[in-house]
C-alpha cells in the first residue's frame, strides 16, 4: 500500500465567471521513505498539489488516500488532526510565529497534539538539536539568519514524527550556500527513512531527490528516477550538527 | 480542550497585549471606567450602610428619635435650607413630651456636647472620645445597661451635678487597673466624678462604639450654653402595638408646642431604625439603577472598542492563524485563542477598575472615619461582567479568525 495515493485529483478555482484548472485529473503514488522533487513553471499547480497532499486544501474531485485512509471526504476537524499527526510543512517564507522564540515555534504542533509541557519541551529540544540549533532555542525569528529560521521550520516539521515532510520551495528565500545546507538536512532526514516531497524551481536542488515529478498546466508531464542523486560533498550522510558549525 | 491549549492561548494573549501597549491601554480604558463606576459606587454605598447601621444600633426596641435634622439626608442643598430654618428643639419641648406622652414608656433627651481627649490620673483616651448630655430616660431608650455603680439620677439632673457615667471602652482605657468608681475624669478642662460604668455593647461595628461618657444634660447645657442648640428627644413606646399611636401622640404634642399650623408639615423629623433602613434602601436603589445605566453604557462602548481591536488583530495575524492551522490547530482552537485574548484584555482592564474603584470608594470611609470595606461580591461580579463582555464582543472576531481559509491565510502578506 502506497503512503500517498492520488486518483484523478482535480482542483478548480472559480474566478468571476471563469474556471481555473489548477490540477487536472492527477493520479500519483508515493511510497513511504521516498524523496520526491516536484518541478514545473510558475502557475503550473505545484503549490496547489502540495496543499492538497498536506490536507490544507481539499480536491474539487478525485480521491486521496493517505496511509490507507480516504482524506478527500474528511471534515475540517479530522483534517486538522491529520495535519497535526501526519504532515510537516516547510515553507519558502519560513512561516514562524514572529513573537515566539525557536523552542516555542517548534513546540506549536505538540501543543495542538495535547502533549504535556515538560514532555513537549524535551521533544522540541531534540528536534532543534537534530537541525543543529541547540544553542539558539531562545532566539526569536528576527534574531536569526534566514538559514537558521528555515532550520527552525524544519525542526517544527519533524517534531511530531510525521509520515511526510512537505517543503514548498524551501531554498527559495536563501542564498545558494545556505540553501545547500538545508538540502543536506533533508538528505539526512531522508537517510533516516522520512518521506520528503520538495517543490523547487532549481534543477540542482531537485537533483538531491531520488525521483522528479514535472508538472505543466495542472498535469504530470513526466515522472522520472534520478540515477545519481547529488550527495553532500565528501559524506555519505550529512551530519546536520556538523553543517551548522560550518 | 486541554490545559496546554489554555495556557498557550493565555500566553499568546499576554504577548499580543504587551506588543501593542498603547492600543491595548486605550481599549482597556473603556472596561476600566465601566468596572470602576460600579465598584466605586458600591464600595461607597457599603461604607454608608455600615455608618448608618452603627447609628441604628444606638436605638433600643420600639424607640424613635425626634430631631430638627433628618437621620440621614440624601438630597441637595435646597432641602437642607429647609431644615436649617426650623426652630430648635429645646429642653422645654423635651420636658413637655416627657410629661404628656402617656403612651411612652420612657422619654430621654440628649445632646452631644463635645469630643476630644479625656484624661484620668492614669491614662489619656483617644482624641475622638464623645461627651453626651442625657436625661435619665436615655438609658433605657438607648439600651444602656449599667454594669457597675449607678445610672444618672433625677437628682443629678436637678442639681446639674459634675458626675459622669463611662462607656465600657472608655472606662477600660482610662482605668486599666481598677474600678473607676469615685475617680475623677477630666473632659474639656473640667473634672467629673465617675458614678457608673456601662456594659459593653456589641462589638460587631468596631471598638469605637463604647468610647463615650454621659453627663447630666443640665450640666452640659449650663456649661456649653442653651441657645443655638437643638436637642434630640428619644421616645420608647410601651410596646410594638402602641408604637404608631405613640409617634402620633408625640407629634401632636410637639406640633402644638411649636405652633405648627394645621395642614402644614411637621417642622421636625421623626425616625426609627425601620424608617432609616427604608430611607436608605430607597436611596441605594436609585443609586443602583443609576450605576447600572452608566456602567452598562461604558461597558457596551468598551465592548465595541474591543471587538474593533480584535478585528484589527485578526487581520494583522492572518498568517499566524494560517501557521497554526497548518500545524494542526482546529477551528475551535483558533476560536478559543481569540476569545481568550478578548477576555484577558477585558480582565486586565477589569482588575484595574476594581482596584481603583475600591480605593476610590473607600475615600468615603476615610471621610467618615470608618474602617475601609472590601466589597468582594461586587469585585467578583465586576470581573465576571468583564469576562462576559470579552466573550460577547470577542466571539465575532474569533469566529472570523477560525473560519479563515488556511491556504489563503498562509499566503497573506
Ligand atoms: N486561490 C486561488 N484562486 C484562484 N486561482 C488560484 C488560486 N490559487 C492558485 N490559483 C491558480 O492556480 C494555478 C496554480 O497555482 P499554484 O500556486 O499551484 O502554482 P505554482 O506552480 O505553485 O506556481 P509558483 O511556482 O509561482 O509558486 C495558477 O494559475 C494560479 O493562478
Ligand atoms: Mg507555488
Amino acid at each position: 500500500m502506497p503512503l500517498i495515493r492520488l486518483e484523478n485529483i482535480s482542483r478548480r478555482y472559480q474566478m468571476g465567471g471563469e474556471t481555473i484548472h489548477a490540477l487536472r485529473e492527477v493520479s500519483l503514488n508515493i511510497e513511504r521513505g521516498e524523496y520526491v522533487a516536484i518541478m514545473g513553471p510558475s502557475g503550473s499547480g505545484k503549490s496547489t498539489l502540495m496543499n492538497l497532499l498536506g490536507c490544507l486544501d481539499t480536491p474539487s474531485s478525485g480521491r486521496y488516500d493517505l496511509n490507507g485512509t480516504d482524506v478527500s471526504q474528511m471534515d475540517d476537524n479530522a483534517l486538522a488532526d491529520v495535519r497535526n499527526r501526519e504532515i510537516g510543512f516547510v515553507f519558502q517564507t519560513f512561516n514562524l510565529l514572529p513573537r515566539s522564540h525557536a523552542l516555542h515555534n517548534v513546540e506549536l504542533p505538540l501543543i495542538y497534539a495535547g502533549i504535556p509541557a515538560h514532555e513537549r519541551k524535551q521533544i522540541a529540544m531534540e528536534a532543534l538539536t537534530q537541525v543543529g540549533l541547540a544553542d539558539r532555542v531562545h532566539h526569536r525569528p528576527n534574531e536569526m539568519s534566514g538559514g537558521q529560521r528555515q532550520r527552525v521550520a524544519v525542526a517544527r516539521a519533524l517534531v511530531t514524527k510525521p509520515s511526510i515532510i512537505l517543503a514548498d520551495e524551501p531554498t527559495g528565500n536563501l542564498d545558494s550556500k545556505t540553501g545547500a545546507e538545508i538540502m543536506d538536512l533533508f538528505e539526512a532526514l531522508s537517510e533516516k527513512g522520512n518521506t520528503i516531497i520538495v517543490v523547487t524551481h532549481e534543477e540542482d536542488v531537485a537533483r538531491h531527490a531520488r525521483r522528479i515529478l514535472r508538472i505543466r498546466d495542472g498535469l504530470i508531464a513526466s515522472d522520472e528516477r534520478v540515477e545519481n542523486p547529488v550527495r553532500p560533498a565528501g559524506a555519505k550522510a550529512a551530519q546536520p550538527a556538523d553543517t551548522a558549525k560550518s | 480542550m486541554h490545559t496546554a491549549e489554555i495556557k498557550e492561548s493565555f500566553l499568546m494573549a499576554m504577548s499580543a497585549l504587551t506588543s501593542h501597549k498603547l492600543r491595548s491601554a486605550l481599549t482597556l480604558l473603556g472596561v476600566l471606567v465601566g468596572v470602576f463606576s460600579i465598584i466605586v459606587v458600591m464600595t461607597a454605598m457599603r461604607v454608608l450602610q455600615k455608618n448608618i447601621e452603627s447609628e441604628l444600633s444606638e436605638l433600643g426596641a420600639n424607640t424613635f428619635a425626634v430631631q430638627k435634622w433628618p437621620g440621614v439626608y440624601f438630597g441637595g442643598p435646597d432641602g437642607f435650607e429647609k431644615f436649617w430654618r426650623r426652630k430648635n428643639i429645646t429642653f422645654a419641648h423635651g420636658k413637655l413630651v416627657a410629661d404628656r406622652a402617656s403612651l411612652a414608656l420612657n422619654v430621654g433627651i440628649e445632646q452631644s456636647f463635645w469630643s476630644g481627649e479625656v484624661s484620668s490620673r492614669y491614662e489619656k483616651s483617644v482624641p475622638e472620645t464623645q461627651l453626651f448630655g442625657s436625661t435619665t430616660g436615655c438609658f433605657p431608650a438607648k439600651n444602656w445597661i449599667v454594669a457597675d455603680g449607678r445610672a444618672l439620677l433625677e437628682s443629678d439632673l436637678d442639681s446639674a451635678a459634675d458626675v459622669c457615667v463611662l462607656g465600657a471602652g472608655l472606662a477600660k482605657s482610662l482605668f486599666p487597673f481598677g474600678s473607676p468608681l469615685g475617680e475623677r475624669v477630666k473632659f474639656d478642662g473640667i473634672n467629673y466624678s465617675v458614678v457608673g460604668v456601662l456594659e459593653k455593647r456589641g462589638t460587631a461595628l468596631g471598638g469605637e462604639q463604647d468610647n463615650f461618657a454621659v453627663i447630666p444634660l443640665t450640666s452640659g447645657l449650663n456649661r456649653y450654653g442653651r441657645t443655638w442648640r437643638s436637642l434630640t428627644i428619644l421616645v420608647q413606646a410601651r410596646d410594638q402595638a402602641v408604637y404608631e399611636d405613640t409617634v402620633e401622640q408625640v407629634r401632636g404634642i410637639l406640633r402644638a408646642a411649636r405652633k405648627v399650623e394645621p395642614g402644614k408639615e411637621d417642622d421636625f423629623e421623626v425616625f426609627s431604625n425601620d424608617s432609616l433602613i427604608a430611607q436608605f434602601d430607597n436611596f441605594t436603589q436609585t443609586v443602583r439603577y443609576g450605576v447600572a445605566a452608566v456602567s452598562s453604557i461604558a461597558l457596551i462602548a468598551a465592548g465595541i472598542g474591543i471587538m474593533n481591536i480584535m478585528l484589527v488583530s485578526v487581520t494583522e495575524r492572518t498568517r499566524e492563524i494560517g501557521i497554526r492551522r497548518a500545524v494542526g490547530a482546529k477551528k475551535r482552537n483558533i476560536m478559543t485563542q481569540f476569545i481568550m485574548e478578548a477576555v484577558v484584555l477585558c480582565e486586565v482592564g477589569g482588575v484595574m477598575g476594581v482596584i481603583l474603584g475600591v480605593l476610590g470608594g473607600n475615600a468615603t470611609a476615610f471621610l467618615l472615619k470608618m474602617p475601609p470595606v472590601l466589597p468582594l461580591d461586587w469585585a467578583v461580579l465586576g470581573l465576571a461582567i468583564c469576562s462576559v463582555v470579552g466573550i460577547i464582543f470577542g466571539t465575532y472576531p474569533a469566529y472570523k479568525a477560525a473560519n479563515l481559509d488556511p491556504v489563503e491565510s498562509l499566503r497573506y502578506e
